[in-house]
């Protein structure tokens, strides 16, 4: 993994049109199927400007790659889907934007899920990403091609988008940070949209001093997504005596949870620790995926094959027309979750199924804001397991069920992030740290105080 | 629990056409997916829904004209296009 201080040395010996070349190399091969879209032209041009010192700000030179359902005008964003195989952009997203105007250069599109759907990156229509600590197993998902991009040296930063883990599980499964900021914090302007009222774009990177710098620069206003709070960000990593709660209702896999202890052991020299239960995590999951799948219902029925996206030879009556482009479009998965969600919200299950997951989704909220009150910081594993082999998951219900630990933070619209801790016969497993909404700054500066005790 | 009709209904409004050998794949998958749902069964809580969890009312932008995208970049994406305009299907036959 390489750090921005560490390319940033490197910037000071060699130029960066040299540097972005050899990254480009790289992901043209793309040995862990991380790339969609190499932009090689905008990359190398952006690294001459950098050489001729007329790229500054803060991310200078630095390479990032950008999850494939984040806006970049002129570049194709899939999706990782048939249905937007050929979709151009004529925007930029407000975070590809604020990419830019802090100098840096972006080096690629990467895979995921298709949409976001899914929790291995083998939903994806190009391919399942492998894991560079083990390629014959998953990257973990959806932002899966971020992941594996930063772990196996392909980028320094990466975007990634996190509806209920996506960010978070790949993080843990690749053994690198990742940061789910509050929900509001980043504008979600020219993120195509899953589940809206659940999703966030956020930082990826090998540090969590990176982690800071990347919010920093995305976070803040944006009167185009009107679920935008207006504030912004400035990293500065708090530094004092943590409370720290660990949330009995999220577990792991044996393995994994020796880990866990591992950590707790360690920190428990200097900060309090102690066990809190938040009862109604057990509703949560089912609650969180009533949600997404009616939202997604919602938010993918704009894709009918006229204005963009995948498109039939011929036009044909409408009746058939939207539905054979949308059977033709869109995977298996993607099809299930829009059906589920049209079911949910069909006459007669409204109030069985979504207006109760609601209901949960605020019990989720208040226990979260108790915990809160005696706590700084909860932690947890943030997956049940290390990586998958690729293959292995194969029911839909079995897969939903390793997003039981992440998924809460999404419903009570938490600041998250996972950081590496350890191993398990050679893969990584990850801590998630949770704060109170808007409090990143105690996030990473937990995290950051973890970091430099070597834990 | 599902029948096949259920899978169409369902098929049908979600506008996603279906093949007859894949009505029994997804029957079963919404029969397991609906029995994790389920679980929901086992409580009533007495509390408000909630939509959004960042409290944020009436945020409204100032009513002044902004710029818009040129006639030809929006139409760059369809495939199918007439006089500057978007074709769609057929609706009345």
């Amino acid at each position: 993994m390489i750090t921005v201080r560490e390319w940033r040395e490197r910037l000071s010996e060699e130029r960066a049109y040299d540097l972005i070349a050899e990254l480009i190399e790289k992901a043209r091969k793309n040995r862990y199927n991380s790339f969609i879209t190499v932009t090689e032209e905008m990359a190398l041009k952006q690294a001459e400007e950098y050489d001729r010192g007329e790229r500054g700000g803060k991310l200078a030179g630095i390479p990032v790659a950008i999850k494939d359902n984040i806006s970049t005008q002129g570049i194709r964003t899939t999706c990782a889907s048939k249905m937007l195989e050929n979709y151009i952009p004529p925007f930029d997203a407000h975070v590809v934007e604020k990419l830019k105007q802090e100098g840096a250069v972006i080096i690629g599109k990467t895979n995921m899920d298709e949409f976001g759907m899914g929790t291995t990156t083998e939903t994806s229509y190009f391919g399942a990403v492998k894991n560079p600590k083990d390629d014959e197993r998953v990257a973990g998902g959806s932002s899966g091609g971020s992941a594996s991009a930063i772990s196996g040296d392909e980028t320094v930063l990466a975007l990634g988008t996190d509806t209920g883990g996506s960010i978070r599980c790949p993080s843990s499964f690749t053994g690198i940070y990742g940061l789910k900021p509050t929900y509001g914090l980043v504008s979600r302007y020219g993120l195509i949209a899953y589940a809206n009222s659940l999703e966030q774009i956020g930082p990826m990177a090998s540090s969590i001093d990176d982690l800071g710098l990347l919010l920093e620069v995305i976070a803040g206003k944006d009167e185009r997504d009107s679920t935008n709070s207006g504030r912004s960000f400035k990293y500065s990593p708090a530094e004092k005596k943590f409370r720290v709660g660990i949330i009995k209702e999220m577990n792991a896999d044996e393995r994994v949870q020796e880990v866990f202890h591992d950590f707790v052991s360690k920190i428990s020299k200097f900060v309090e620790v102690e066990e809190v239960s938040l009862p109604s995590l057990t509703y949560a999951l089912p609650a969180y995926y009533v949600i997404a799948m009616s939202e997604a219902s919602s938010n993918l029925a704009r894709y009918d094959g006229v204005r963009y996206g995948f498109a039939l030879d011929s036009l044909d009556s409408w009746t058939n027309y939207f539905s054979r482009v949308r059977k033709e479009g869109f995977g298996k998965e993607v099809k299930r979750r829009i059906m589920m969600g049209s079911y949910a919200l069909s006459a007669g299950y409204y109030g069985k199924y979504y207006l109760k997951a609601l209901k949960v989704r605020t019990l989720v909220l208040q226990d979260f804001l108790k915990a809160f009150e005696r706590f700084d910081i909860l932690i947890s594993p943030t997956m049940p397991s290390t990586a998958f082999k690729i293959g292995e998951l194969a029911d839909p219900v079995t897969m939903y069920m390793a997003d039981i630990n992440t998924t809460p933070i999404n419903l009570a619209g938490l600041p998250a992030l996972s950081m590496p801790a350890g191993e398990v016969k050679g893969l990584p497993a990850g801590v998630q740290v949770i704060g109170r909404h808007f409090e990143e700054n105690i996030l990473l500066g937990f995290a950051r105080m973890v970091e430099r005790n070597e834990v | 629990m599902i029948d096949d009709n259920t899978v169409k209904h369902v098929a049908n409004l979600a506008k996603i056409e279906v093949d007859e050998d894949e009505i029994q794949e997804f029957r079963r998958d919404f029969e397991r997916i609906i029995e994790f749902f389920n679980r929901l069964d086992e409580i009533d809580p007495d509390v408000e829904p909630t939509y959004n969890v960042i409290p944020l009312k009436n945020i409204m932008r100032k009513d002044e004209p902004g710029e818009t995208l040129e006639r030809d970049r929006v139409l760059a994406n369809a495939k199918f296009k007439e006089n500057g305009y978007f074709k769609g299907p057929r609706v009345v036959e």
